[in-house]
């Protein structure tokens, strides 16, 4: 246990913080109190709250975990504020007054200047009216009977579907990170697909987080009932200018028999300036569960920002012949350091799972896959394909592999392939006489590395994820 | 009028080696010029050089072309300008069509001329209509660039790009090595049917066979790093028949 949680833990409890309710915010620090504070401030039902609590209790038995491949300064828990009220920024008169950086790197990416305006939080005009399309499409959505709404919504509206599922594939007491966001998580998505039901769109995060700003500590729970297909986007895609920021968020998909969840991760938060400092640490707990027979999930992630990325989107393929895929394509540039991989648990018969991961390493960047492949006893027939190639540029970066595989079934077949690569003062050169310069060049052969993870991206989120590519590579061939 | 290309007295090195020793060379618009010469004289550096390859340093003398010193200029402003290097081992970029990375060429030294870019769609009919050229069928536009090809794919690949790019100073680094004789063929019908009076090309090859098929009107022979003859097409010829020895102990005894 660390010295802030033990000092906490043995600390006389102080009402202090109750005189601050009226300005919804609450000075740093956890406890008990600040969980049942948050859960009463949410107006929660009683069993979340014994959730939570629950949650925290665990968490305070557990240490912070130490064996990924990355270092940063250590986390003091107790300077985090666990409950402010959305942080409705003062919203700035006109983009004239927000960072021309900001502005300069939404004008690459080609996001429209109305877009720019709301990622920026300048008061949006009449032109774009983001109530009316959200509302238009909550309509269409809720005739098919589909929910999607913030996880407070719908733990207003559907508790016994939040009761039943929350916790149902990442526990509460799962890891250190998925235990404090259990105890003090502030809001999310949540999706509901019901059976047989195919969602006529992308559901994407980019509408609800304008309306509003969830906090770092979020909770997302996608189900899909039986035979219901649902494709889910995640966009980090604004930079954020928030200084060194623990970003612990959990992830939990609900695959029901025949049900197929595809759900896409284009991840661009903060990476820190270029000496090192400040920038996101993202530990995040993704797992999927195909609960059902033939049921698929599929993660697609595309992770360029943060100063640290720390997760592995993993599918448990409880039902027999049901299906796992993970594409990830992980971005370390300049001090950036990334850790990431998937799990695939094939529990069921004639289970099949896919891995192709793509690590790109530039500057002093450090990238690792890590990745385990588990055949449990049962699961007769089961298949992996794993492909893992690394990527270098330049010579003071790094690639890392990790991957585990263990095997209880003797009928499992798996593949793995790795490669690693170097982009080679030849092949940049060749493209220059051609007429590129470095930085196309660079984005061009990239790009290629990545091919067989974006054409498993939406469209346009496809053209996104090559764009920011280009943006975070910019500068690393010096 | 003015050379399109005028080399003097140049002297590069990679490392500590020192390769070009004193080069000249002048070549006019409308011309072939065979760059011959035995291992390690120097041919391919000179076109290396020539194309801007950071592996080099210059250390003397200069490289005008159209009247502009090209040694503060970057590689792709060199390509921007029409200069184009067939490579000798083109590479790899596996993931990219060569629709895409032709179309991403062409159009950055359209821009360059401040010309307006061409979409994907009248690029590719632009693509299409020059594969004729190379006696490949449509089906090679959707390939990655040189991933898979054999040692003539990948040469028949630079000459499909320098139809597409439209060089005025093209520079083909022994495109005749590793070739069978039909593509020898097929690569020097390419050339031919590309001359034009206002371009140019220099050609580096170790064998006369590649000139009965790009007929050219000089023919330099190097060594050492330094032309140490020049004639018409029948050097070439001459060359055949004696080999090198002749020019180029000379050479090594005055050194």
């Amino acid at each position: 246990m660390s010295d802030s949680v033990e000092t906490l833990v043995n600390r006389e409890y102080k009402w202090g913080f109750v005189t601050d309710i009226e300005s919804d915010t609450i000075p740093p620090g956890l406890s008990e109190d600040v969980v049942r504070f948050i859960s009463e401030k949410k107006g929660e039902p009683a069993f979340l709250l014994e959730w939570r609590l629950k949650a925290y209790r665990s968490w305070l038995k557990m240490t912070e975990p130490h064996w990924p491949n990355v270092k940063y300064p250590p986390i003091d828990y107790q300077s985090i504020v666990y409950y402010s009220a959305p942080k409705t920024q003062k919203p700035l008169g006109s983009l004239d007054e927000v960072d021309p950086k900001l502005l300069e790197t939404y004008t690459k990416l080609g996001i429209p200047l109305t877009e720019q305006k709301i990622l920026s939080g300048v008061a949006v005009d009449a032109v774009f009216d983001s109530v009316s399309v959200g509302t238009s499409y909550k309509k269409q959505l809720g005739e098919m009977g589909i929910i999607f709404c913030s996880f407070s919504e719908a733990v207003r509206e559907h508790p016994e579907l939040v009761q039943r599922y929350l916790g149902s594939v990442v526990p509460a007491s799962d890891n250190f990170f998925a235990a404090l966001n259990s105890a003090v998580f502030s809001d999310g998505s949540f999706v509901y697909v019901p059976k047989g039901v195919r969602c006529p769109m992308d559901l994407s995060t980019y509408f609800r987080i304008n309306a509003q700003n969830t906090g770092q500590f979020e909770r997302t729970l996608i189900i899909a009932d039986e035979g219901a297909t649902v494709s889910y986007l995640e966009g980090c895609t604004a930079p954020k200018r928030d200084e060194n920021q623990l970003h612990a968020a959990v992830v939990e998909l609900v695959a029901l028999e025949g049900a197929t969840i595809k759900y896409s991760t284009v991840q661009n938060w903060y990476a820190g300036d270029d000496e090192g400092k400040g920038g996101i640490f993202n530990f995040v707990t993704k797992r999927g569960k195909c609960a059902g027979a033939r049921s698929k999930i599929s993660w697609t992630q595309v992770e360029t920002g943060s100063a640290i990325t720390w997760k592995y989107p993993s599918v448990i393929l409880q039902g027999d012949e049901s299906i796992g895929e993970f594409y990830s394509v992980a971005v370390a540039n300049g001090r950036q350091q990334a850790d990431t991989g998937t799990k695939m648990i094939h529990i069921g018969r004639g289970t099949k799972s896919t891995i192709v991961s793509k690590g790109i390493s530039a500057g002093q960047g450090q990238n690792s896959y890590r990745g385990l492949v588990k055949i449990m006893p049962r699961a007769h027939g089961a298949r992996n394909y794993t492909q893992c190639d690394s990527m270098l540029i330049g010579n003071r970066c790094g690639a890392h592999t990790f991957p585990y595989i263990d095997v209880q079934n003797r009928s499992a077949a798996l593949e793995h392939e790795a490669s690693t690569s170097k982009i080679g003062e030849d092949q940049i050169f060749y493209l220059k006489q051609r007429g590129l310069n470095t930085e196309h060049a660079i984005s061009v052969v990239v790009n290629g590395f990545c091919k067989e993870v974006f054409r498993e991206l939406p469209m346009e989120f496809a053209v996104e994820a090559q764009k920011l590519l280009g943006i975070s590579l910019e500068g690393s061939v010096g | 009028m003015a050379p399109l290309l005028e080399i003097k007295d140049l002297r590069a090195r990679a490392g500590d080696k020192e390769i070009l020793k004193g080069l000249f060379l002048t070549v006019n618009a409308g011309e072939v010029h065979a760059i011959m010469g035995p291992n390690g004289s120097g041919k391919s550096t000179l076109a290396q050089v020539i194309a801007g390859h950071p592996a080099y340093e210059i250390t003397g003398g200069e490289i005008i072309y159209q009247g502009e010193d090209l040694a503060e200029l970057e590689p792709e402003e060199r390509a921007q300008a029409g200069i184009f290097l067939a490579f000798q081992y083109p590479v790899e970029i596996p993931g990219v069509t060569n629709a895409y990375f032709l179309r991403a060429a062409y159009n950055e030294i359209r821009k360059a001329r401040g010309q307006e870019e061409l979409d994907p769609i009248d690029f590719l009919d632009l693509l299409e209509s020059k594969l004729d050229l190379v006696e490949w069928g449509p089906e090679i536009v959707q390939r990655a660039v040189n991933a898979g090809f054999s040692g003539g794919e990948k040469k028949r690949n630079e000459i499909l790009q320098m139809a597409i790019l439209e060089p005025k100073l093209a520079l083909l680094d022994e495109t005749d090595s590793g070739l069978d004789i039909d593509a020898l063929r097929i690569v020097a019908n390419g050339v031919n049917a590309l001359r034009r009076p206002d371009n140019a090309y220099v050609v580096v090859t170790h064998y006369q066979r590649l000139l009965n098929h790009i007929v050219p009107d000089f023919v330099h022979v190097l060594a050492d790093g330094q032309i140490v003859r020049s004639g018409g097409k029948e050097l070439a010829l001459e060359l055949e028949a004696k080999g090198y020895e002749w020019l180029t102990g000379a050479v090594e005894a005055s050194a």
